[in-house]
């Protein structure tokens, strides 16, 4: 089924046009959980940020020490209140959201793994297949990309390699990293799990791996976004609400 | 090129709109008790699962004189006005008394003298603050435990107040931790720092290490311990000076 999909072969298949069911529930409820999660663990981390926005690399880092990236003027608060929870400036308060959505963000990231391991959606549509990996077939996906050339009719069900690669560098690279980090950074679990800092060099330069992983999160949000409005606004968030997704039809020549 | 153009100024037109809206929402949300309270309650997932997977014992990490940091950052606190404070201060503590209390069988008035001649424990660790900066050094007192240990502590004991000599935006700075922080084995009453006695902006004469948590923790100015069955009967009652003025966690583990 998948096979022909990908050849883009349609006799059998769903035509163009037509109503098709596109994702599945898990994927669902998972991607508007991550719509919220991320949001606010986006927006409270940049006013924890806001407390020190300077960043460093080994164990130890302040403000006597070489840091290789400082945010903002002296002294000021590099992000303003409507890219922060809270807008006012309240390191406190953005702890205590941060670390309630880190269960939800983590605990909602197991399920949907587990989930999606026993139901083959890891396997079927997210795992890139050798084929799609050789140059050729790359440079062919993002040429079309490049020239906003979209999948139609039943090729549009899969995930081509381009979205493969970004959502399970998503899945498998970037949150992990900023889980992990963020764990990194706790004292308390530094002395039950020692070798979390060995592993990422020490416990500043977790803090500038966690940034850098959410500043990763940032930019496949905005290009998410892109593609989304390009591909059809309406069509791709009804397809993430309901499920339900119409085949674009195949252009005719 | 004109068609992704416009659909992006819509999109941005929309976004800044829903953003301000968001923005007015997500402070009132943040200022409701209720959403508070139970995002608190998400959150002390953290502290259970440290304390089942961590337990009682684990070491924070310590370094070699070589990992130390140049400059250690001294924050908060960095000068006590108290005139009885800087009378001590220019003497070197000579007349300078901790005081351990509450529920304990025998309170005492230790001398700074009486805390040097107890065994030692010298350990270079990683001070982390919770604005996210670290700073590591070398810290030597004597082991908490042993100092209650001496006082002998009461079964209704639960809780350590530390109460410090210097006012923070004109309140008196304090802090707590329980007992399973106050008998580990890297939780000191350091009277000493990299080496020299404790300067006045690092805590002198006596400061707590409690190395397992965040900076706001580790109390300078120790004057007394107190032992209490609940916090609820101190200061703002919940635990510490910053829990108290701006709602940072009582557990600095995280």
């Amino acid at each position: 089924m998948s096979q022909e999909r990908d050849a883009g072969v349609a006799d059998s298949g769903p035509q163009g046009g037509e109503l098709v069911t596109r994702h599945r529930l898990s994927t669902r409820l998972w991607h508007w959980t991550n719509v919220v999660t991320l949001a606010v663990m986006l927006m409270s981390g940049l006013m924890i940020l806001n407390a020190h926005p300077r960043l460093y690399w080994g164990e130890y880092g302040a403000n006597f020490d070489h840091a290789w990236l400082v945010l903002g003027a002296d002294d000021a608060e590099p992000f303003p209140g409507w890219a922060t929870i809270p807008a006012h400036y309240s390191p406190a308060d953005a702890r205590i959201w941060h670390f309630a959505f880190a269960v939800v963000l983590v605990g909602a990231l197991a399920l949907y793994l587990v989930w999606s391991l026993a139901n083959g959606h890891l396997r079927r549509d997210l795992m890139p297949r050798l084929a799609e990996l050789s140059p050729a077939h790359l440079w062919h996906d993002i040429v079309d990309h490049a020239r906003l050339k979209f999948p139609t009719g039943a090729a549009a069900l899969s995930y081509n390699i381009l979205q493969k690669l970004a959502y399970g560098g998503v899945l498998f690279g970037l949150l992990p990293l900023v889980i992990v980090t963020g764990m990194a950074m706790s004292p308390g679990l530094d002395a039950g799990l020692p070798w979390l800092t060995v592993v990422l060099g020490g416990r500043q330069s977790a803090r500038s791996l966690h940034f850098l992983a959410a500043a990763g999160l940032v930019l496949f949000f905005m290009v998410h976004m892109a593609m989304v409005v390009l591909a059809g606004p309406i069509n791709e968030v009804r397809s993430m609400l309901t499920g339900w997704y119409r085949l674009p039809r195949e252009k005719q020549p | 090129m004109s068609a992704p153009d416009v659909t992006r100024r819509r999109l941005l037109g929309a976004g800044a709109l829903g953003l301000s809206g968001l923005i007015a929402g997500c402070d009132r949300i943040n200022a409701a008790p209720g959403v508070r309270g139970l995002l608190e309650q998400v959150g002390d997932v953290h502290r259970v699962a440290q304390r089942a997977l961590i337990g009682r014992t684990a070491l924070a990490k310590e370094f070699a004189p070589a990992d130390m940091s140049p400059i250690f950052r001294a924050n908060g606190s960095t000068h006590v006005a108290d005139p009885a404070y800087r009378a001590e201060l220019g003497r070197g503590f000579a007349g300078w008394r901790l005081k351990v209390g509450g529920l304990v069988h025998r309170p005492l008035d230790l001398p700074l003298s009486a805390l040097q001649a107890l065994p030692q424990r010298s350990q270079i660790t990683r001070h982390d603050c919770v604005e996210g900066w670290s700073a590591i050094g070398k810290w030597q007192g004597p082991r908490m435990g042993a100092v209650l240990a001496q006082a002998g502590l009461m079964p209704a004991a639960r809780y350590v107040v530390i109460h410090c000599a210097d006012l923070y935006g004109g309140r008196p700075y304090y802090e707590s931790i329980d007992l399973i922080d106050a008998f580990h084995e890297q939780t000191i009453l350091a009277w000493q720092m990299n080496g020299g006695p404790l300067t006045e902006a690092h805590g002198a004469p006596l400061r707590l290490r409690v190395e397992r948590q965040l900076g706001y923790k580790q109390a300078k100015y120790v004057m007394g311990l107190e032992l209490t069955d609940s916090l609820a009967g101190f200061f703002g009652g919940k635990g510490g000076y910053w829990e108290d003025v701006r709602g940072y966690q009582w557990y600095g583990g995280i």
